[in-house]
C-alpha cells in the first residue's frame, strides 16, 4: 500500500488500545485495520498498545500447562504447513484488509444504488456493528443524517468536506451522537469511503425510515 | 539480568536461522504458563486454554521469520499471536489485519533501535507496576476484554509516548530501505 503521508485525521487513542485488546466488534476491527495500513502514526501507537499487552501478559499470572505440552506443541510444528507466508500487501486502492472482505479491489465491490448517483455495499460482518462501501459522485451531498451511536469514516478516494473540516484519502472522521452534519464530496473525484456504525443512521431527508429498514443503513 | 527482564530475541534468532528446539524450549518453559494464565483470565476453560497455547506457540516457531525486534519485544510480539488466537477462539468472528510490512534481508532490524525499544518497554512494565492500583487494574481488565469504551478512555497518563516515537523511526526507516 502507498503510504500517505497526509493524513491529518487519525484514530483515537481508546478505538487503538481496544483494537489492541481484541475487544472491538468486528466492521470496528475492519475499519482499524485499514486505516493502520495507510497509516505510520497510527501502526506506531498501536504497537504501543501491544507493548502494554505484553507486560499486562507477563504480569498477569501464570498458569500450569500439561506435563506433555511441549511435546504437543513439537508434533504440531512437525505436522503443520510451516512454509513462510508472502506478505499481504496492496498495490491497488483498497488496503489489504479490506480487500479480503470485498473479494478484490474497486472493480470487485457489489454496489447497491442509493439514488442520486450515490451507492453502497454493505461488507458481511459480525452484527455488533456494520461496515459498508459508500460511493458519492463528486459534488453530491451524502444525505443530512445524525447519529445513534459512533460512526467512523475513513476516506479511500476523493476527499469530503463537511462543516467541520475536510477528509481526504487514509482521514477517518468519528462522529458520535450529538453531531448532525452533511458531507459534500469534494469537485476533483468521486469519492469512496468505509464507513462503520454502531448503530443505524437517522437520515433526516431523502430516504423514508421504511426504506432505511430495507437498505440497512 | 533476571528473568523478566531477559532479552529473547537470540531464542528467536536461534529458531528462525536453525530451528533450534532447546532455544524453543526455553521460550516455551517462560511463555506457554503465561500464554495459557493470560488466556484463562480473558474467559477461556482449561483444556481451551491448553489447547490455543499449544498453537500459539507453535505460530511462534512458523512465524519467528517475521518477528522485527526493533517494533516490538518478544513478549508484545507473543501477546499479538495470543490475542489473535484469543479471537478466534472465543468471539468466532473474523479478525481484520493490517497489511504486513516490507522485510527482508536488505532491510535488517538495526540493533541501536532493538536495545533502545527494549529498555524502554522495561520502563513500561515499571510505569505499569507503579501505578494506582484502581488505574493498573482498568489496563489490566482491557487487556481481558471486559471493559467498556468510556471507561477505558479514562486511562491516561502511561509513558507511552517514546515507545511509540522508536517504533516511528524504525517504521520510517523501513519504508526508506523499500525505496
Amino acid at each position: 500500500m502507498n503510504m500517505t503521508d497526509t493524513i491529518k485525521h487519525h484514530l483515537t487513542p481508546e478505538i487503538l488500545m481496544a483494537y489492541s485488546a481484541g475487544t472491538l466488534p468486528e466492521a470496528f476491527g475492519l475499519i482499524v485495520a485499514s486505516h493502520v495500513s495507510m497509516c505510520d502514526a497510527c501502526r506506531a501507537e498501536l504497537d504501543s498498545y501491544d507493548a502494554v499487552g505484553g507486560v499486562v501478559m507477563e504480569d498477569a499470572g501464570t498458569a500450569d500447562v500439561s506435563s506433555d505440552a511441549l511435546a504437543a506443541t513439537m508434533k504440531l510444528i512437525a505436522t503443520g504447513d510451516n512454509a513462510p507466508k508472502e506478505p499481504r500487501r496492496s498495490t491497488g486502492t483498497l488496503p489489504s484488509p479490506l480487500q479480503d472482505y470485498v473479494g478484490g479491489d474497486l472493480s470487485a465491490i457489489n454496489w447497491k444504488p442509493l439514488g442520486m448517483g450515490v451507492k453502497q455495499a454493505i461488507l458481511p460482518t459480525s452484527k455488533a456493528a456494520t461496515a459498508r462501501l459508500l460511493y458519492i459522485p463528486a459534488g453530491a451531498a451524502v444525505p443530512d443524517h445524525g447519529h445513534q451511536g459512533t460512526e467512523m469514516t475513513l476516506v479511500l478516494q476523493g476527499a469530503f468536506v463537511d462543516e467541520e473540516d475536510r477528509f481526504a484519502r487514509g482521514d477517518v472522521e468519528v462522529a458520535n451522537e450529538d453531531m448532525e452534519h452533511t458531507p459534500i464530496a469534494d469537485m476533483g473525484e468521486d469519492c469512496i469511503c468505509l464507513a462503520v456504525t454502531d448503530a443505524p443512521l437517522k437520515f433526516n431527508a431523502f430516504i423514508p425510515r421504511l426504506a432505511q429498514r430495507f437498505l440497512r443503513i | 539480568m533476571n528473568k523478566t527482564n531477559k532479552d529473547w530475541n537470540a531464542q528467536i534468532c536461534a529458531i528462525r536461522d536453525a530451528q533450534d528446539q532447546a532455544a524453543f524450549a526455553e521460550l516455551f518453559a517462560h511463555f506457554a504458563p503465561r500464554v495459557k494464565g493470560f488466556l484463562m483470565k480473558s474467559g477461556a476453560d482449561a483444556s481451551l486454554a491448553e489447547e490455543c497455547t499449544q498453537e500459539v506457540m507453535a505460530t511462534l516457531w512458523r512465524k519467528a521469520h517475521m518477528f522485527d525486534p526493533s517494533r516490538a519485544s518478544v513478549s508484545t510480539w507473543i501477546f499479538t499471536i495470543a490475542r489473535n488466537r484469543k479471537i478466534d477462539a472465543l468471539r468466532k468472528q473474523r479478525r481484520p489485519e493490517p497489511e504486513d510490512l516490507p522485510w527482508g534481508p536488505e532491510a535488517e532490524p538495526d540493533q541501536a533501535e532493538a536495545i533502545g525499544l527494549k529498555q524502554e518497554t522495561e520502563q513500561l512494565a515499571v510505569a505499569i507496576k507503579e501505578l494506582p492500583e484502581k488505574q493498573r487494574i482498568l489496563v489490566e481488565q482491557a487487556y481481558f476484554g471486559d471493559l467498556s469504551h468510556s471507561e477505558i478512555a479514562e486511562i491516561t497518563g502511561l509513558p507511552l509516548g517514546t515507545i511509540k516515537s522508536r517504533i516511528r523511526l524504525a517504521l520510517e526507516r523501513l519504508r526508506h530501505a523499500m525505496k
